[in-house]
């Protein structure tokens, strides 16, 4: 059990059974309850407004958190950095209460708690804003506001007053947003706000924002940094978590850094720059630049021509879609989660069936072919989500290395009989090859080699298997920095080789760094391809959007 | 010491046998609350496994024969339900593959040609076929209209248990519960078993058998199709990505299952009774094929054992109301073997639980 001060047991469980709709009732329960005990901490002024202290979290096989302290001011946007794996989400959850810490006490104001679930965090004015929002599509903004805390008249539901408090927080905060729409007709950018109010219609002066700018368009994250610093002049504590340095930079006033899972260092933003918090989080020089040596391309190897994906119920997801894709070029494909990547991805791949237009690869229509054929004809695939589509965890590394290929030869032998050895050959060669760091070599099992290992097995097979056109989706989604320049260094091989490269990503950086040309998509369509250096972050942004014409007139 | 105990849990055959362990304490703790002496239990268990009768000293091998007998068609059901397990699919159509494979066999039985050498061979081979037939049936209508093979093959059980006293009533000299006799042509019966093990019922299935057992393994563990269909077994949408026609291994592999639990019941047809049977009610083989595949964790050599073990307490269920022990109990160890086996999930998590109190010990938690 957590380490915690004596009796204060009884105290949380009178917490747990508190439905967090009476939170706005008893706006600091630890003075009612526990006023004996807090006479003594009163006299002394905190101030932080949150103070973890040697915070331990184990789940089974990783320690999460290490002895991690952390220390808010109030009133100050606090970035919480470090890379993914690094523990940053799970210090936030054992604040919000979606997990117990094994050992470490948490206080606030200087007042130590215990918060054992997140009712307990929102009774505490705790906050968060999660990445995934947590909304119903088709309930409206005030709905979802008051969801679980519905303010009644008598025994009826009295959403006029709600929505009129909703209305009143979203002027104080500048958080436009119509109380009265449904969900699903709004942007993504106003679903967090709505999140956002619901954290204030709790009366929460802490907020917690879990990556909350991996969903936005560039536009919309400068909208959100101008609502951090409005909630902070408000007088609202803000947490942040992000391993974007350049939004730290631009709003956060101090910033904790974590590395796997141990306490790194406090810093004032404004006295370090962006090299060095990289530094921190990865623990050695980072090299920010990708070396990309000039490339003519050559002749067209994709054409993607008036492509038409529908859905299993008949929605156009992919509407009369161009692109095409020279030798020795890396086109990026840029745009707003769900705007037809994945069908796009999948059509190209075999996965997803077309219902109308071509896909030509090297002369050749492929979009009749079986996903095999494709692959035959030399079309290499990166998934985008690994453990899912890109290996398969029970098989080993030889295995899924020769999962592509096993009924071929070398593989195959007379009457279908496999030769495992010499899988397990070729993957020994892929392993000196790609640096994959395995417990026992090729026999070892692909689902317990990290993310990044993962990730090169799946780069080792696919350019091992030398494709005429690899198309590459999210390749460093999810990976250490040391991963993520390996997996960039080989794409960029590739195409120094001569493949033809389809990169999507929702990470724009990568796409503005990595790509020669750079295709828009939005809802379904490409709206512009751009040159890399003839484009900026903004005009892109704007394009994803969806506002293509006003960018270009 | 503690690794042995990681191993042991994350070892698929060291789970299987220490749950059959269980599943016998928890057999044994039965009977004694019944007011039963367990030994007995026991004595019986000893007696269908070596034929050794502890009581009075005597020796009779017909147990060993009748056990193995036993055992051919858990083995091969138990084969039919882990070949689809291993590609991801619950064949809970066994049995009706089963009775369709028996069912034609008898057909053919009564009205191939009764040629020496030729007829038990041609029933054979049709009962295989149909079997793969009924299977392969569920595997495409998975494969193509991704029709739940859950609910078609209990659907399948029926319309063969009915279809199969349909075509029965049909046969030469049908009567309410059985056919005519089958010509001697038609028969697997191996003379040389039936002199050495004193008259058991043990015949050439055994070989059958042991031939499907090397197939199932030669199959999945050594061939290219068993690699996509392993594949797709484990992951199937990272195989299907990979370009494994998994439509077709689905279908395959239900077809192939099916032939399994059609050669079991050709067996039984053919090498059990010398007769046609017009069934009124499933034999369950093929539902106890389950339980084997489960025990046996779906491979070859672990459905082999686990099928022995289910033929050893059926046979024992004779000998065991021979001393009063209620037969029930075998069905209740055999119960318990699958509860335990279900169980396993929570001893991962108990294992789970100890590396992290381990690992909290490493960190210094208080």
């Amino acid at each position: 059990m957590a380490q915690l001060p004596v009796g204060f047991p009884h105290l949380t469980t009178k917490f747990v059974l508190q439905p967090a709709g009476d939170c706005r009732l008893s706006l600091n329960p630890l003075e009612s309850v526990d006023s004996k005990r807090a006479d003594k901490e009163e006299l002394r002024v905190s101030e932080y407004a949150i103070e973890m202290k040697n915070i331990t979290k184990t789940f089974p096989g990783v320690v999460a958190n290490d002895k991690v302290t952390l220390q808010v001011r109030k009133q100050e946007i606090h970035a919480l950095l470090g890379e993914n794996g690094a523990g940053k989400s799970t210090l936030m959850s054992i604040l919000f209460g979606s997990y117990i810490a094994d050992s470490g006490e948490i206080l606030l104001d200087g007042k130590p708690v215990e918060i054992k679930n997140p009712n307990v965090a929102t009774s505490l004015g705790i906050g968060m804003v999660h990445q995934h929002f947590k909304l119903v599509q088709n309930f409206t903004v005030t709905e979802n506001i008051v969801l679980g805390m519905e303010p009644v008249k008598g025994r009826v539901l009295d959403l006029k007053s709600a929505s009129k408090r909703v209305a009143e927080l979203s002027k104080q905060y500048g958080l436009q947003v119509d109380p009265d729409a449904l969900i699903e007709d709004i942007s993504v950018g106003q679903q967090q706000r709505v999140e956002i109010l619901k954290t204030l219609y709790r009366n929460a002066n802490i907020i917690i924002f879990d990556e909350p700018t991996a969903v936005l368009t560039p536009q919309e994250i400068d909208e959100l940094m101008d609502i951090l610093k409005a909630l902070r002049a408000e007088g609202k504590t803000i947490l942040l978590i992000t391993h974007k340095l350049r939004e730290i930079k631009e709003v956060s006033d101090r910033c904790t850094v974590l590395r796997r899972g141990t306490y790194i260092g406090t810093v004032d933003v404004a006295d370090v720059s962006e090299q060095e918090l990289a530094e921190m989080m990865v623990g050695r020089a980072v090299k920010f630049e990708i070396e990309k040596p000039e490339k003519t391309p050559g002749d067209v190897m994709l054409s993607l021509q008036h492509l038409e994906v529908k859905d299993e119920n008949g929605a156009v997801k992919i509407k009369d879609l161009n692109l095409d894709i020279h030798d020795g070029e890396i086109v990026g494909v840029a745009g707003v989660d769900g705007n037809g990547q994945s069908e796009l991805l999948g059509a190209i791949t075999g996965l997803i069936p077309l219902s109308n237009g071509s896909i030509v690869l090297d002369g050749e229509p492929i979009e009749q072919l079986t996903i095999r054929e494709r692959i035959e004809k030399g079309l290499g695939y990166i998934p985008e989500d690994r453990r899912r589509y890109g290996v398969v965890g029970e098989f080993t590394i030889a295995e899924n290395s020769a999962i592509k290929s096993y009924y071929k030869s070398p593989y195959r032998k007379q009457f279908g009989i496999l030769d495992f050895e010499a899988m397990k050959s070729g993957a020994e060669h892929l392993i000196d090859q790609f640096d994959i760091r395995s417990a026992e070599g090729p026999i070892t099992k692909a689902g317990s080699l990290s993310g990044g290992n993962q990730q090169k097995v799946i780069v080792a097979r696919e350019i091992s298997l030398s494709p005429k056109v690899l198309v590459v989706a999210q390749p460093t989604r999810g990976l250490d920095v040391g991963a993520i320049e390996y997996i960039r260094k080989r794409i960029i091989d590739e195409r120094m080789k001569g493949r033809a490269i389809l990169l999507v990503s929702l990470e724009l950086d990568e796409i503005m760094n990595l790509c020669d040309r750079i295709a828009t998509i939005s809802k379904g369509s490409i709206v512009a391809v751009n040159k890399q250096h003839e484009v900026t972050e903004r005009e892109i942004g704007m394009m994803m959007a969806g506002s293509h014409k006003e960018a270009q007139a | 010491m503690k690794l042995s105990r990681e191993r042991l849990i994350q070892s698929d055959g060291a789970v299987s046998v220490l749950v059959v362990i269980l599943g016998f304490l928890v057999g044994t703790i039965l009977v004694a609350l019944v007011g039963k002496n367990p030994l007995n239990m026991y004595k019986a268990i000893l007696q269908a496994l070596s034929g050794y009768n502890i009581d009075n000293g005597k020796m009779n091998v017909r147990y060993i024969g009748e056990t193995l007998n036993y055992s051919v068609p858990f083995i091969l059901c138990g084969l039919s339900m882990g070949f689809a397990n291993r590609v991801g699919l619950f064949n809970i159509g066994g049995e009706g593959q089963y009775i369709m494979g028996m069912t034609v066999a008898q057909m053919v039985a009564l009205l191939g040609p009764q040629i020496q050498g030729l007829h038990w061979v041609l029933a054979i081979v049709c009962a295989v076929l149909v079997g793969s037939l009924w299977g392969g049936l569920v595997g495409v209508l998975k494969a193509k209209y991704e029709v739940s093979e859950v609910v078609s093959t209990i659907m399948l059980n029926y319309i063969a248990l009915y279809l199969s006293r349909i075509i029965s009533l049909q046969m030469p000299g049908a009567t309410t519960y059985k056919t005519a006799d089958f010509p001697e042509t038609a028969l697997i019966t191996n003379d040389f078993f039936t002199k050495i093990t004193n008259y058991s019922l043990l015949n050439n299935g055994i070989f059958m058998m042991i031939i499907a057992v090397i197939v199932f393994w030669f199959i999945m563990e050594k061939t290219s199709l068993g690699f996509g269909m392993r594949a797709t077994g484990f992951n199937k949408e990272a195989a299907r990505a990979s370009g494994i026609p998994v439509v077709k291994s689905i279908a395959l592999s239900m077809a192939i299952a099916g032939a399994f639990a059609g050669l079991a019941g050709g067996i039984i047809a053919l090498g059990s009774f010398k007769y046609g049977r017009v069934l009124s009610g499933m034999d369950n083989y093929g539902f106890d094929g389950i339980a084997v595949a489960l025990v046996g964790n779906s491979t070859a050599l672990g459905t082999t054992l686990a099928g022995l073990l289910f033929g050893m307490l059926k046979n024992a269920q004779a000998l065991m109301q021979g001393k009063q022990i209620p037969k029930e109990i075998t069905f209740i160890i055999q119960g318990m073997i699958v509860i335990f086996i279900a169980l396993r999930s929570a001893l991962i998590l108990y294992q789970q639980h100890l590396d992290k109190m381990k690992l909290q010990k490493e960190v210094g938690v208080k």
